[in-house]
């Protein structure tokens, strides 16, 4: 079970789901694997998370545990947690 | 008398305002999407109430937004502007979509969008997905057009004042922050820069003495909507005129505006019907370039002949102390037969004129910074 935690800013996209809970046994999964699962889930939160070349979009940041990853090929556990968090910089 | 309805994008969400029929009483509806930026919020004059909105959060990267009811309620565009991979390898990403231009009359669901970086969008259904225009973004020169994406506005190059000829839909301009004016004849197929006669002095001069052809910076460039060859155009080297008719060659008018105001700005509109009228808003672009009014005090310039002369227009503005200034799509013109002029500025104060910029009342003074301004007139 991978659990995915987003920021409020994705709320206009998860109908303000903030918590979600990924049921797998997998062990081969990345990041970007999850990325996929949560757009199907909620359509077009990919693109708001990632670019049109597969890149994180610079203000977003995301978190394997306590482990801030750029890439999405990163594996991520079936007992993962997954933090999404916006960049809070801005004026 | 029409009533008119100013549709307002800031760096904080929309708005829209409405007059009543003599235009001396608005009402303030919004926000629509706070916290959002919005570049542009523009409606559809082929449908009136269709709506296209730029929205970009600045962390959730760029999109388009679509109203079918006039704004009362919006839909993501399912396929948002996205550059693919360019012939070089380049790999550009979208970060905010600045500006909207609907299509020909004659082809009711095209839209055209310009991009930070600079790219050429289109859509041909209504805004709901989006295509790379490849003659423009994947021309082999366009690199050396545009110069790397470090080049130009300080938040971003920008592409902008895309205009199609109301006479001629084959017939595009528009303009790039950093790379100036560019010409296609065969609807984007091709193109070519427009570039000069016009001043590029923050390059060295060229040792042959010739002229650059491109790299320019234009700010805001308009087309006549009723006699197309008269183009008008607000640089950062200044302010210039064109007869298309007449050549290629821009001619610098904006040497006929008080040398200690100078012809620095944003924003240009022409008059709806008298291609010899315009609107300008000079800003001090001098030293270090504060961007603000000249000597803090705003002012628009207007001239009657195609800029052979310049009124300033500043009745009702604040007359000392007030350091705004005006960006290039916040400025705008209704279509009465006393021209309304509107204008947002950088401090969130939208202003009015009812009498062709005779004189000036504050419409709203305590939105978000103003990044677009575009009136529709109300049945």
């Amino acid at each position: 079970m991978i659990k995915i935690i987003l920021p409020s800013q994705l709320d206009e996209y998860t109908q303000g789901e903030r918590e979600l809970v990924l049921e797998t046994e997998r062990a081969d999964l990345c990041l970007a694997d999850v990325i996929n699962e949560l757009d199907k889930r909620h359509q077009g939160v990919a693109f708001r998370l990632v670019d049109e070349h597969g890149n994180i979009r610079r203000h977003i940041a995301m978190f394997i545990g306590e482990q801030m990853v750029r890439d999405l090929a990163v594996p991520v556990a079936p007992n993962a947690r997954v933090q999404i968090v916006g960049a809070l910089s801005g004026g | 008398m029409s009533r008119q309805q100013l549709l307002v994008g800031t760096r904080k969400g929309a708005w829209v305002i409405d007059s009543n029929a003599d235009r001396s009483v608005w009402n303030i509806n919004g926000p629509m999407h706070l916290g959002a930026v919005v570049s542009h919020f523009v409606a559809d004059t082929r449908n009136p109430s269709q709506r296209l909105m730029s929205v970009g959060s600045g962390h959730l990267g760029p999109s388009v937004f679509l109203s079918n009811d006039a704004g009362a309620s919006w839909r993501e565009a399912s396929t948002p502007p996205a550059f693919s991979v360019e012939p070089n390898g380049a790999a550009r990403s979208v970060d905010h979509v600045f500006w909207l231009t609907q299509g020909h009359a004659s082809e009711p669901n095209v839209w055209y969008a310009g991009t930070s970086p600079q790219g050429l969008f289109k859509s041909v259904d209504h805004g709901d997905t989006w295509q790379e225009v490849l003659g423009f973004n994947h021309h082999p020169d366009f690199l050396e057009w545009r110069g790397g994406d470090k080049d130009g506005t300080p938040d971003g190059p920008k592409l902008h004042s895309i205009i199609v000829d109301p006479h001629n839909k084959k017939h595009l301009l528009l303009g790039m922050s950093g790379g100036g004016i560019f010409e296609s004849e065969d609807e984007g197929e091709t193109w070519c820069a427009l570039n000069r006669g016009v001043a590029m002095d923050f390059y060295p001069p060229k040792e042959d003495g010739s002229e650059y052809e491109f790299g320019h910076d234009p700010h805001c460039m308009v087309m006549h909507p009723q006699q197309s060859n008269r183009l008008y155009h607000q640089n950062h080297c200044g302010l210039y005129a064109l007869d298309r008719a007449q050549g290629t060659r821009w001619t610098r008018i904006g040497d006929n505006l008080p040398k200690e105001v100078g012809d620095i700005g944003f924003p240009i509109v022409v008059h709806p019907r008298d291609p010899d009228t315009i609107w300008v808003f000079p800003m001090d672009g001098s030293g270090q370039w504060p961007r603000t009014s000249p000597n803090g005090r705003p002012a628009v310039y207007r001239s009657n002949d195609g800029g052979e002369s310049f009124v300033r227009q500043d009745r009702g503005f604040p007359q000392e102390q007030a350091w705004w200034t005006v960006k290039r799509q916040c400025m705008a013109v209704d279509q009465e037969d006393n021209v309304g002029v509107y204008l947002g500025t950088s401090n969130g104060q939208l202003w009015g004129s009812i009498d062709g910029g005779e004189n000036w009342q504050p419409i709203a003074l305590d939105l978000p910074q103003i990044y677009s301004v575009e009136v529709v007139s109300l049945p």
